[in-house]
């Protein structure tokens, strides 16, 4: 498949490929896909005390297309807010990579694996937090 | 470094064949059927000469070979041909599912025709069950048409036996022989081959002629033609005779049966040191088709965790085909890999290396450096590795697709 020289150039040099600590709290982890599809995608975002994403990785199992995608999800997620993040489309992927209409697909694996991390993130978040209000509230030592 | 390793897909011309096909262009270009001037005798004289070449190498006689544009016709026409020729003895015909499409589409539109056609299941090898064959032998059945070797995954068919018993049963037996055609042995009597399909492209010669081997005796095989109009191949395939691809056709038969004694284990040795070399510096990697019986060009392995498209371009230099879906228009995984019970996932991580005449020792070993460079790489990328490295069993995992 000739592709364009932005989707090899993500493929040859891919951007932050590797992985996070899944049990962090300031981490959230998406896992889209499925390998009888040929595309599974993992991306996983860090955020900082004001949830601006502050790193963000990537592991791929797919197509060229399939790892510029989600390389250039990571790329674009990185310095945002969750809901900037939340605003990245499709759309803006296939068009940033020039991706031919049949794997056009690769580039909405992308956009759920972003929506999936960030889902994760606000998950664990609620689920401490309901772990927390489940607690006892400390009782005042008799005096 | 630029290396071809798809010899299955198609085959460079000889030069040898193209040599003797350049006449047949310039001043030798008369129309075979030109009865009565010498442009045509010599034009006819040399398919004459072109029938016997490929005839020798199956152990035919020469008025037995008809010349088509190609595979794709000969199958068309022995398929369709038999069928409407002796559907009033019987509408049933039996093939199996990793056939060609260029047999298997030609079945569908016959069973909208109204005939029924068995497709036999295959083993893990690709390897259809003789007892099962027998068993869907009907007295109904005109036709049985079983591949000799598979173009993906490289296994061969029983032939001697499945002809043996289709002459036991009166049963018409044609066989799609285009990847071993001019690489293994083939005697259409002594295996008991009614009909046999080849191509020029994939032994050396030009794409866009092929050959259909029809037994004149016992039986003496009738085809209804698929394209009329002049009556030549004996009737059963009008069309003035592309003469010089005809001429290149015959030309690589003739090479390739002087070849195969020497090229073919070459091929192989070479073949057998792709895959160790490739076994030996990776983990997780899985042969498809028959380990032994197999043509000796072809080298179908998945490499587990690593999407093919992925890793073709990871070898961008050297020249392979896969049967992932991202590497077919319609999305769709081989269906070949499929029927053998390979799991998409690892259909999805297939590579088929197919190797030839030109093919060296220089390229192969090129090649398992780049292979092995490019899987561990890809690995490096792949959640599926990481997982399966932390041990997790990726059967047990619930996916989210959509």
């Amino acid at each position: 498949m000739p592709y364009s020289e932005k989707i090899l150039d993500h493929y040859e040099r891919p951007r932050n490929v590797g992985t996070l600590d899944r049990s962090a709290p300031n981490v959230g982890t998406g896992i889209v896909g499925a390998p009888e599809c040929g595309d599974v995608m993992k991306l996983q975002i860090m955020v900082d005390d004001q949830d601006r994403i502050i790193d963000a990785k990537f592991k791929t199992f797919g197509c060229g297309s399939a790892i510029a995608s989600s390389s250039l999800a990571t790329e674009w997620v990185k310095g945002r807010s969750l809901e900037e993040a939340l605003q990245i489309s499709n759309e803006d992927i296939v068009r940033e990579l020039a991706l031919p209409p049949v794997k056009i697909h690769c580039s909405v694996l992308a956009e759920d694996a972003i929506r999936a991390a960030i889902a994760d993130l606000k998950a664990k978040r609620a689920a401490r937090q309901a772990a927390a209000a489940a607690e006892p509230a400390p009782q005042p030592t008799s005096s | 470094m630029k290396v071809y390793l798809d010899y299955n897909a198609t085959t460079p011309v000889d030069p040898a064949v193209l040599e003797a096909m350049l006449p047949y262009f310039r001043e030798r270009f008369g129309n075979a059927a030109s009865r009565s001037h010498a442009f045509g005798w010599e034009a006819e004289a040399a398919v004459k000469r072109a029938r016997e070449q490929v005839a020798e190498l199956i152990n035919a006689q020469p008025e037995d070979i008809l010349f088509t544009s190609g595979a794709t016709e000969g199958n068309n026409l022995a398929l369709k041909g038999a069928a409407a020729m002796y559907g009033a003895q019987g509408k049933h015909i039996i093939t199996q599912v990793t056939e060609h499409k260029a047999v298997l589409d030609p079945c569908k539109y016959l069973e909208l025709k109204g005939y029924r056609v068995t497709f036999l299941p295959v083993d893990a090898t690709g390897r259809i069950d003789l007892a099962q064959l027998a068993e869907a032998i009907k007295p109904d059945t005109i036709l049985v048409s079983i591949m000799h070797g598979n173009n993906e995954i490289g296994t061969l068919q029983p032939i001697a036996e499945i002809g043996r018993l289709c002459k036991e049963r009166g049963v018409l037996f044609h066989t799609d022989a285009c990847q071993t055609f001019g690489k293994v042995p083939i005697d259409v009597q002594a295996m008991g081959i009614d009909l046999l399909t080849c191509s020029a492209h994939k032994i050396y010669g030009p794409k866009g002629v092929g050959a259909l081997y029809v037994r004149r005796t016992r039986p003496r095989v009738r085809l209804e033609p698929q394209l009329h109009g002049g009556g030549h191949e004996r009737g059963m395939r009008s069309g003035t005779l592309n003469v010089p691809g005809i001429v290149g056709m015959g030309a690589a038969a003739e090479i390739a049966g002087r070849l195969m004694a020497t090229e073919g284990p070459r091929v192989a040795a070479l073949r057998d040191r792709l895959r160790d070399g490739l076994l030996a510096r990776l983990d997780h990697v899985t042969l498809n088709g028959h380990p032994t019986e197999r043509t000796p060009t072809n080298l179908n392995l998945s490499f587990a965790f690593v999407e093919g498209e992925s890793l073709m371009m990871g070898i961008d230099d050297i020249a392979v085909s896969s049967g992932s879906a991202c590497t077919s228009a319609s999305l769709e995984p081989s269906y070949v890999l499929r029927a053998l019970g390979v799991g998409e996932d690892l259909a999805h991580s297939s590579i088929r290396f197919s190797l030839g005449r030109f093919t060296t020792e220089a390229e192969i070993d090129y090649t398992i450096e780049r292979v092995v460079a490019a899987v561990r790489r890809l690995r490096e990328m792949s959640p599926l590795y990481e997982m399966v490295q932390e041990g997790v069993d990726l059967k047990t995992v619930q996916w989210q697709a959509h």
